[in-house]
């Protein structure tokens, strides 16, 4: 637990009031219409899916933004480089299984 | 009361293991007599035990893997000696039973205790000594980790003398480790085992990753970090990617065992296919998790005795990174003959031939270093020319192995045991006893004996391949793995050639065994002694300090203009530092990680034999430790500015000392 002079210290900013309103109506907003989406039947079942697949994004990374401060300053490049570095293996290794197994599964008849 | 423990779990009837059971009674009595008889246990346990410097932790890591060396290698040499008996008429020596316990235990220890623990090892003595750094980033975090390992190495061992090792292959393959296949405790062992090491192996990768990005000394951007710690930090990446992916698999197979939950059993809609994607999905990048960090060694040791610097030093970075990369998108190379289809197969056969490139340049780039360089031919660059040759031979029966087609043909057979033992033990093995013979002397102030090391690199090198181009041979024949009897008389002799192999790779451990005990009984000889701290006129950072360092490392932080810092100011014959001394904050020792270790082997032991009472009483010790720690603030100290004087003064003594003697 030496103090290196390389350190510093990250997650300097822990948002504003206005800045931790409007994170907080975006996510109302961004929930409200995933609710809609779903109630109303407004859209055919397969575009509902892929709606709530982008609000569900859109709101992980308002969430990020707003609540977890994540953000390009080069205090945060590291949080961000971490997160996304995380987000490119968990696909790869999701991503990769699926492939794979969904092959093996019409090749084995495993299904 | 007891849960499945009874009398009758203690092997009585197998006489190997009465046998050993003596053995190692006899030797661990012996030790606990000679500490009581000198009276070292307050020393062991202050100085040792609870210890939270990176230097020690690495000796105790190295010492552990060495043990499990001589335990993964008697499984080996025992199944040799099988094959070398157990032909036609003959039976052989070990009953299935017993054989199928010895091949699982075999590849889970060196894998996952002897490689891993020296990995660990090597990466805490050397990564904050080449960055500058006073101790790693979480010192306390450190000692967990390595009594999590302990622990796990302790849990495999006892199923030799209560209950049963798992016999169904060092990777549990379900079905057959499912409780309808596998009833007994054997897999649980080895679930427990790698479970609990497991977790001391990821904050191992969460701690040195911390350390590396953030505790490097002033000056030193990534582009000044000596090529070790870069492969340290590549396996760090690697560590915290796949070993959460091991815990999930590990967990829902024990899901499955403990609950009688279905994700891989036959029936009720389990999935025996996915085990196999989701196990090796850590499986291969845990291969490069070993293999880097020994590419860091080889080209340490390649520069420092070529007396040259390294050969394409950005190069090997691009190179270590994107092996790094690439072994996460290559497992399926492991069950091409599962059954998926040519597009699966294909696009991770070409993936695997990739890697070979970035491989093939740090070859390139080792051999320019020596190229025109005053090569010393000490016993590490030994290692790393056998290294060279036998990993190079390794890489392209690899490349045979990742096309599909000829996998096909090849999958499971002794063709694949020979390659994979040809990469780990001419890469892996090779690199961390190079490793061990380079930075010993900044460990323990004292060189270790050459020629005995030579020794044990010609036996290592003779016997690894008397033991293992048979191998390949039998491969292309049809012998498959894991066969505890044959009658083909055409693979008789080659049996015969690889258990000789054997024999003279034991005899290399021998050397090596000979070699600590020369070098320990002539520690004083004034050739052997190691007064400048910089015995190999080193590159890094860590020859700057005495060996063995002060706790604190560094008295004052250096600062770093670029590569080699250290060894561009020796040429120029400049004073080190004129800065003032002040007092060094450091971490206190903690005797908090044995006492999480001591409850987690309860937790271990208690669930692979079902005793719920003792496991509550394990689980609810770890807790308790953890937040007895957590409140402790008497955690840290200063070293004051009196004794790191008195510390500098003796080592400039011990220099002036050096260079009277020349």
């Amino acid at each position: 637990m030496t103090q290196a002079p390389t350190t510093t210290m990250t997650g300097d900013s822990h948002g504003s009031y206005p800045s931790y309103l409007i994170g907080f109506v975006l996510a109302v907003i961004l929930t409200v219409a995933s609710f809609a989406a779903v109630m109303t039947h407004a859209l055919s079942p397969g575009m509902t899916m892929a709606a709530l697949t982008v609000l569900a994004v859109v709101q992980i990374v308002v969430h990020l933004v707003f609540f977890l401060h994540m953000n390009t300053s080069t205090e945060q490049s590291w949080n961000l480089m971490c997160f996304i570095f995380a987000a490119a293996s968990v696909i790869v290794i999701i991503g990769g299984t699926i492939f794979i197994m969904h092959d093996t599964a019409i090749n084995m008849m495993s299904r | 009361m007891l849960g499945k423990l009874s009398l009758s779990a203690i092997p009585l009837d197998v006489p190997i293991l009465v046998g050993t059971f003596i053995g190692v009674a006899v030797i661990g009595l012996a030790v606990l007599g000679a500490v009581t008889y000198y009276g070292k246990w307050g020393y062991l346990w202050r100085d040792w035990l609870t210890t939270v410097d990176h230097k020690r932790l690495a000796v105790m890591y190295i010492i552990l893997a060495i043990v499990m060396l001589f335990r993964g290698f008697a499984d080996a040499i025992m199944m040799r000696t099988q094959l070398a008996l157990a032909y036609k008429g003959n039976p052989g020596y070990l009953p299935p039973h017993h054989y199928d316990q010895i091949f699982s235990a075999h590849g889970t220890i060196m894998i996952f205790f002897m490689a891993m623990a020296f990995m660990t090892g090597l990466m805490n003595l050397v990564v904050p000594l080449q960055i500058g750094a006073r101790d790693v980033a979480f010192p306390f975090l450190n000692s967990l980790s390595f009594y999590m390992t302990l622990v796990g190495a302790l849990l495999i061992n006892i199923s030799l003398f209560i209950g049963e090792f798992a016999q169904c292959g060092w990777l549990v393959y379900p079905p057959l480790s499912e409780m309808q296949f596998s009833p007994g405790v054997g897999v649980d062992y080895y679930i427990w085992a790698v479970q609990i090491s497991g977790v001391g192996t990821l904050l191992t990768g969460v701690n040195f990753f911390t350390t590396i990005v953030k505790m490097r000394a002033p000056g030193m951007g990534w582009m000044q970090m000596p090529v070790f710690t870069w492969t340290a930090f590549c396996t760090t990446v690697l560590i915290m990617v796949s070993f959460p992916v091991l815990t999930v698999t590990l967990a829902l197979l024990s899901l499955d065992r403990y609950l009688g939950m279905h994700f891989f059993t036959n029936d009720a809609g389990g999935n025996v296919m996915l085990y196999l994607s989701m196990i090796w999905t850590w499986g291969h990048p845990e291969v490069y998790i070993l293999v880097i960090p020994a590419f860091g060694v080889f080209s340490e040791v390649t520069a420092t005795f070529s007396q040259k610097p390294l050969f394409g030093y950005k190069t090997m970075v691009y190179a270590t990174c994107s092996i790094m990369v690439l072994s996460f998108v290559v497992w399926v190379h492991h069950f091409f003959t599962m059954g998926a289809g040519a597009n699966v197969n294909t696009f991770f056969g070409i993936m695997t031939m990739i890697i070979a490139v970035p491989t093939g340049v740090k070859i390139f780039n080792w051999l320019f270093t020596m190229y025109k360089g005053r090569v010393e031919f000490t016993a590490p660059m030994h290692w790393t020319l056998g290294f060279m040759i036998t990993f190079s031979i390794g890489g392209m029966t690899g490349v045979m192995l990742a096309m599909p087609a000829a996998d096909w043909i090849l999958h499971n057979s002794l063709f694949l045991i020979a390659h994979f033992h040809n990469v780990i033990i001419g890469g892996v093995y090779f690199g961390y006893i190079a490793g061990m013979g380079f930075w010993f002397p900044k460990a323990f102030g004292f060189k270790l004996n050459e020629a005995w090391g030579k020794r044990a690199f010609w036996c290592w090198f003779v016997g690894f391949y008397l033991a293992f181009i048979p191998l390949y041979v039998l491969g292309l024949e049809g012998m498959t793995r894991r066969m505890n009897h044959y009658d083909n008389p055409d693979w008789y002799p080659w049996m015969l050639v690889a258990e000789v192999g054997a024999i003279v790779i034991a005899l290399g451990i021998v050397c090596q065994l000979t070699q600590l005990y020369v070098s320990i009984r002539d520690r004083n000889l004034p050739e052997n002694l190691d007064l400048t701290g910089d015995p190999w006129n080193g590159r890094t950072l860590e020859w700057s300090i005495s060996s063995p360092p002060p706790a604190y490392n560094f008295a004052v932080i250096p600062d770093i203009h670029g590569l080699d810092t250290f060894h561009t100011e020796k040429q120029l014959g400049l004073k080190a530092h004129g800065k003032p001394l002040a007092p060094i904050h450091m971490p206190k020792n903690t005797s908090a990680g044995v006492f999480i270790g001591l409850f987690s082997f309860i937790l271990g032991f208690a669930s692979i034999w079902y005793i719920w009472w003792l496991a509550a009483i394990g689980l609810i010790g770890i807790v308790a430790t953890m937040i007895l720690r957590s409140a402790n603030r008497d955690v840290d100290y200063y070293v004051p500015v009196s004794e790191i004087e008195h510390n500098e003064e003796v080592y400039s003594r011990r220099i002036a000392a050096a260079q009277a003697a020349e």
